[in-house]
């Protein structure tokens, strides 16, 4: 967690930015200098009005300065509103863009919900932040200085107390405000396991419900609730008493001031105008230091959204090899030399060797967790080699360019994603140009016309979020749609058919059958009914690779 | 004060005289720090006119007083008001999960986006109170008790400060409001749109870059990010011109009272009182522009939690006891008769006249293609679905007079939910005082004892997010062995077996049946027709309505759909089967 109450990494990361930030600054040293003008204006007013008289020009001059100050609180909140647009656009594309540059296997693992939401609703939390915290950190800097400086030249005695009470501010505020800092860190982490536990619970709910457990479950939300209360109640206890103390310091701050120039003037050694113009401006130099304190708080969420940003776009590597790069040829023959692949916990292939040549149909079988979706995974460049090497057509996918390389695959995943766009264009996913008669067709071979011809829209029915709206027999034949447009010389099945009833396996299993003809095809499956048409079977079982010959299917009898 | 605050505010009934306390600490820390201004001022003008120090003996006590006080008072005002509404807000949180669950329906399942909006929703109602309601009520006793101080020394003079304090606290409220509200309006779209493409290129990751069409999708997410902050820098203009008017309003009102106090002859130390005085006053009643802008936002929110909590209210009134401490009791005689079931007017029944008895100890089968109405018989079993006409009677009760349905008839349902806590605890929930080894025996008979012990932590493994550490043959394992820990007299199993291969499906098919009890009824729905001949009865289910029923040995020999099936099901997975003990 960062503490510093500016990320410097924003400048680097945002050059837009920037002059957003350096009218900020510009802005903050006008604003101090308008509130010593106001408080100037004001006292002269004041001081002719003990006497009973108007002063006119006082009063112009007051009305004059706030008229200014008016004016740039508008701009301040504009200017940091404007930065804080910027930066939040910038960061949303930096994150979205290291998601694609990491890997899908680096999101999966950094839990794709978390990253979601962070670049959706989680940035927004940086607008209490620009526009309430930053504007207030300049003040914090700049008004007490103004103050000093008019207050020297109009009693420099009370300007030597000020200067020597104000550092107190800043003091205290950072021995109390590490103390709270650290209360409210573990606050939100609980707070976030509270959140989590809820959602956990109301998502559970059929569940519970089904065993009867939803009503007693009651007590137990209200129990983590009333833990999160206490947990609250204890770091808010720390946190307000870090504001009482700072206020108390600078009300016997503003009294230090006070006291002597009460009985300056009561000894007639002082003129009312001064003693009211220390009077206003006193409390105005400790005031922002305070402020700019207790909206540190405030802004907290935004700051530590704004550092999950950073970080997570940070490590993200360079655009693999691109363009330059070795183009592998789909058409050629692909082969695993010693390969390995160990994860944090447990290795899923070791020393793995196979050689595929075109146009063989690979069945892959297994327990499931043996390492068959990372054989694919290997294939599709989601994952590297621990050891060892992956070479098609005799190029290595390591060095090679993996876009080009994709662009001859045709990949069903156990569980394609649904984007919330019309069908046809979830069809045409990465090849948006294609001609409405090739979508037809594919939309045809993968069996997906009787479910295009229910939507009320055909194929432009508008899916909701991940795909809402359509069962999972038809979400695959959506995704074998894709596999069948895109045309590819490999193609890469994983358990195509999971999670699907006899009738959708059938129709899915025909379309996967076309689909494999004339191709390379490596498929992994769960169920038996693939198998009948594989040209070589491999089992892979605790990461090896063993290969099995396949036995007549079909004479079985019951 | 519209409807979703009643709501809240009736639920805050228990907590008033902690909320009241909170509100009037409010209020008198904000006087507090009027009065102070308004008290040194007269000190120090007063001082100036060299009075005999005994004439200022009070208001020197006062100021020091006052200075104290104000932070002390501040200090537990917060305090106080965190407590009570924190309060407050666990009760709302349990209340809103207790009309989740009152819900019988499974009507009331919702997507992840509108879960997690839910926790937020909770939230907006402690923003209401804290920073909305509270600081209000302050502020506008503090106004009335201003304008009425200032009324004293001048009424002229209390008139201008009243004018300043409506405008700085009833008109730019006012304004602030319907501006935020014509933000969000104005917003809401693009924020939607761009949290569904964020969802869209970390969910479809694997996907997008597959089909090489991440570049696409970044670039339109890119060019939606970019727009939304384009709108966002235009509403601040107007949003902040707001603030500016706050200011403005300040600063003149302090010049009108000072020109208004002159003119009506006031004493020249009144005169600068009144001036600070204003400014202070005004400055407490701008606070209301914030909480107008929170309280807009906090708004929808608010109306879907009172909606859930007015239901929670409805519901908690017949107050059923759903588990009552019995021990297990013997499986009931369950009849369906006549039963259809239809979720839309129009549609074709997903369940048609359908019978079925299923007496203590008996075990029947329901296969049939997807569609046939399989998952539909198990949710009317199971009381989620409510059939449209006839009933479902057991031991000639209508099963909606169970209150303790759960006890008797339950099982592993469609969709069963794996919860992020220790797998002891996600089995616990099938029997809450199962021993040591109920456990031990429920997991082995899943298949998951094996597993379970593997693993460093054994029982207290957690499980991740929606099971996610779990692959999906574990889950469905842990799903299982809490149903059978659950031991229900009427034992619903939907699809066991699914995600698991045809090996550790026939094996845990047969452990599972082996450790239900014989007195114990058992209804399984599956799509894999392996291990069904143990059943007594198996009914074939096409469109809702029961196209052949019989055991297995005499469905398999007669054409139809159950033979075709068992013929390309067989061939298929003896095929794989052979391919096992291979040399």
């Amino acid at each position: 967690m960062n503490r510093r109450p500016f990320d410097p990494r924003l400048l680097r990361r945002v050059p837009a930015a920037r002059r957003d930030l350096a009218v900020l600054a510009l802005l903050g040293v006008l604003a101090a200098g308008l509130v010593v003008a106001q408080a100037t204006a004001l006292a002269a007013l004041l001081a002719t009005a003990f006497e009973g008289r108007l002063d006119r020009p006082a009063l112009a001059g007051f009305v004059a300065a706030v008229a200014a100050r008016s004016l740039l609180v508008w701009a301040q909140g504009t200017v940091s509103a404007r930065a804080a647009a910027t930066v939040k656009a910038a960061l949303r594309v930096d994150l979205l863009d290291a998601v694609g540059r990491h890997g899908p296997s680096w999101v999966a693992g950094q839990r794709a919900g978390q990253l979601a939401t962070l670049a959706g609703r989680g940035l927004d939390a940086l607008d209490a932040y620009f526009t309430g915290y930053l504007p207030q950190l300049v003040l914090s800097v700049t008004v007490p200085v103004a103050v000093l400086a008019r207050i020297f030249l109009a009693d420099w005695s009370s300007a030597l107390i000020i200067a020597v009470t104000l550092p107190l501010i800043p003091i205290f505020g950072a021995l109390l405000g590490w103390q709270a800092q650290a209360a409210t860190e573990r606050q939100w982490r609980r707070l976030s396991l509270l959140g989590g536990h809820f959602l956990d619970m109301v998502a559970g709910l059929p569940t519970l419900r089904a065993f009867g457990r939803a009503r007693a479950q009651t007590e137990v939300v209200r129990r983590m609730a009333d833990g999160h209360r206490t947990a609250t109640m204890k770091t808010l206890r720390i946190a307000f008493l870090s504001a009482l103390v700072l206020e108390l310091v600078a009300t016997l701050s503003v009294a230090l001031v006070a006291v002597p120039v009460g009985i300056r003037l009561l000894g007639g050694g002082l003129t009312i105008q001064t003693a009211l113009l220390v009077l206003l401006l006193t409390p105005e130099a400790y005031l922002p230091l305070r402020a700019a304190g207790s909206r540190f708080h405030a802004s907290m969420e935004g700051l530590t959204a704004l550092d999950e940003a950073l970080t997570l776009t940070e490590g993200a590597p360079a655009v693999g090899p691109g363009a330059g790069a070795a183009v592998p040829d789909g058409r050629g023959e692909i082969r695993f030399e010693g390969v390995t692949v160990a994860y944090d916990r447990t290795v899923a292939l070791r020393d793995v060797t196979l050689t595929i040549r075109p146009g063989e149909r690979i069945a892959v079988v297994g327990p499931s967790g043996a390492g068959k979706s990372t054989l694919l995974g290997l294939l599709l460049g989601f994952v590297t080699p621990t050891a060892g090497r992956v070479t098609v057509g005799g190029v290595d996918l390591a060095g090679a360019d993996l876009d080009a390389w994709r662009r001859q695959l045709a990949w069903v995943p156990q569980r394609a994603h649904l984007f919330a766009a019309s069908l046809a264009d979830n069809v045409r996913l990465g090849s948006p140009d294609v001609p409405d008669a090739a979508l037809a067709d594919a939309v045809r071979d993968a069996a997906l016309d009787d479910v295009v011809a229910a939507l009320p829209d055909g194929l432009a029915t508008m899916l909701g979020e991940r795909g809402h709206g359509l069962s999972s027999g038809q979400r695959q034949r959506v995704a074998l749609a894709r596999a069948f447009l895109r045309d590819a010389p490999v193609v890469l099945l994983d358990e195509p058919t999971a999670r699907l009833d006899s009738a959708s396996e059938a129709a899915v299993l025909d379309a996967t059958r076309a689909l494999v003809a004339g191709r390379t095809a490596l498929l992994v499956a769960h169920r038996p009914a693939l198998l009948a048409d594989a040209d070589r079977i491999l089992r892979v079982a605790d990461g090896q690779v063993t290969e099995l010959t396949p036995a007549p299917a079909g004479k079985a009898t019951p | 004060m519209s409807a979703p605050e009643r709501t809240v505010l009736r639920l805050a009934r228990p907590y008033l005289n902690r909320l009241l306390g909170a509100g009037l600490l409010a209020a008198a820390t904000e006087f507090a720090a009027l009065a102070l201004m308004a008290t040194a001022t007269w000190l120090l003008m007063s001082a100036a006119e060299r009075p005999p120090l005994d004439r200022l003996t009070v208001a020197i006590v006062a100021v020091r007083a006052l200075a104290i006080g104000r932070g002390v008072l501040r200090y537990t005002e917060r305090l106080a008001g965190h407590d009570a509404v924190l309060r407050l807000v666990t009760d709302v949180r349990a209340r809103v999960f207790a009309a989740l669950a009152a819900r019988r329906d499974s009507a009331g399942q919702r997507s992840g986006d509108a879960l997690s909006r839910l926790v937020s929703d909770v939230e907006a109602v402690q923003d209401l109170l804290l920073r909305v309601l509270v600081p209000a009520a302050a502020a506008g006793l503090v106004g009335v008790v201003a304008v009425g101080a200032a009324a004293l020394v001048s009424p002229a003079a209390a008139g201008a400060l009243a004018v300043g304090l409506l405008l700085a606290g009833v008109a730019l409220p006012a304004l602030a409001t319907a501006l935020t509200r014509h933000a969000a309006a104005e917003l809401a779209p693009l924020r939607g749109a761009l949290a569904a493409d964020a969802v869209d290129l970390t969910h479809g990751a694997a996907d997008l870059a597959a089909f090489g069409a991440t570049g696409q999708a970044l670039g339109v997410a890119a060019d939606r990010a970019r727009r939304l902050a384009r709108l966002e820098r235009r509403l601040a203009a107007t949003g902040f011109a707001v603030d500016a008017a706050g200011v403005l309003v300040a600063g003149l009102t302090a010049g009108a009272v000072v020109l208004v106090a002159l003119a009506a002859g006031v004493d020249g130390v009144l005169v600068g009182v009144l001036a600070v005085g204003t400014l202070a006053a005004v400055e407490i009643a701008l606070a209301l522009v914030g909480a107008a802008r929170q309280w807009t936002g906090l708004r929808a929110g608010l109306t879907r939690v009172a909606a859930l909590l007015d239901e929670s209210d409805e519901a908690a009134s017949p107050a059923p006891t759903e588990t009552a401490p019995t021990p297990a009791p013997v499986a009931p005689d369950v009849r369906f008769e006549d039963v259809t079931v239809r979720y839309r007017a129009e549609a074709a029944p997903a369940l048609h006249d359908f019978h079925l008895h299923l007496p203590p100890g008996r075990r029947i089968a329901v296969v049939g293609p997807s569609g046939a109405g399989k998952s539909t018989l198990a949710a009317v079993l199971t009381g989620s679905v409510r059939p449209t006409s006839g009933r479902v009677v057991l031991d000639g009760r209508d099963l909606s007079a169970y209150p303790a349905l759960p006890r008797l008839v339950g099982g592993l349902l469609a969709e069963a939910y794996v919860f992020h806590a220790t797998v002891r605890e996600n089995l616990l929930l099938g029997r809450p005082g199962a021993s040591e080894d109920d456990l031990v025996a429920a997991t082995a008979a899943a298949g998951l004892l094996d597993w379970v012990r593997a693993q460093p932590d054994g029982w207290d493994t957690v499980v991740g997010e929606e099971g996610g550490q779990l692959s999906g043959g574990q889950r469905q394992r842990v799903a299982l062995a809490r149903a059978l820990l659950a031991a229900p007299p009427v034992l619903v199993l939907d699809e066991p077996t699914e995600g698991l291969d045809p090996t550790a499906a026939d094996a845990v098919l047969d452990s599972v049946l082996a450790a239900t009890p014989p007195g114990h009824s058992v209804l399984m729905i599956s799509h894999r027709l392996r291990g069904l001949d143990g059943f007594d009865e198996i009914l074939v289910l096409d469109s809702g309505r029961v196209t052949r029923r019989g055991r297995h040995a005499d469905l398999v020999t007669t054409p139809g759909w159950y033979r075709d099936q068992w013929l390309l099901q067989e061939a298929a997975e003896r095929g794989y089967l052979a391919l096992g003990p291979l040399p």
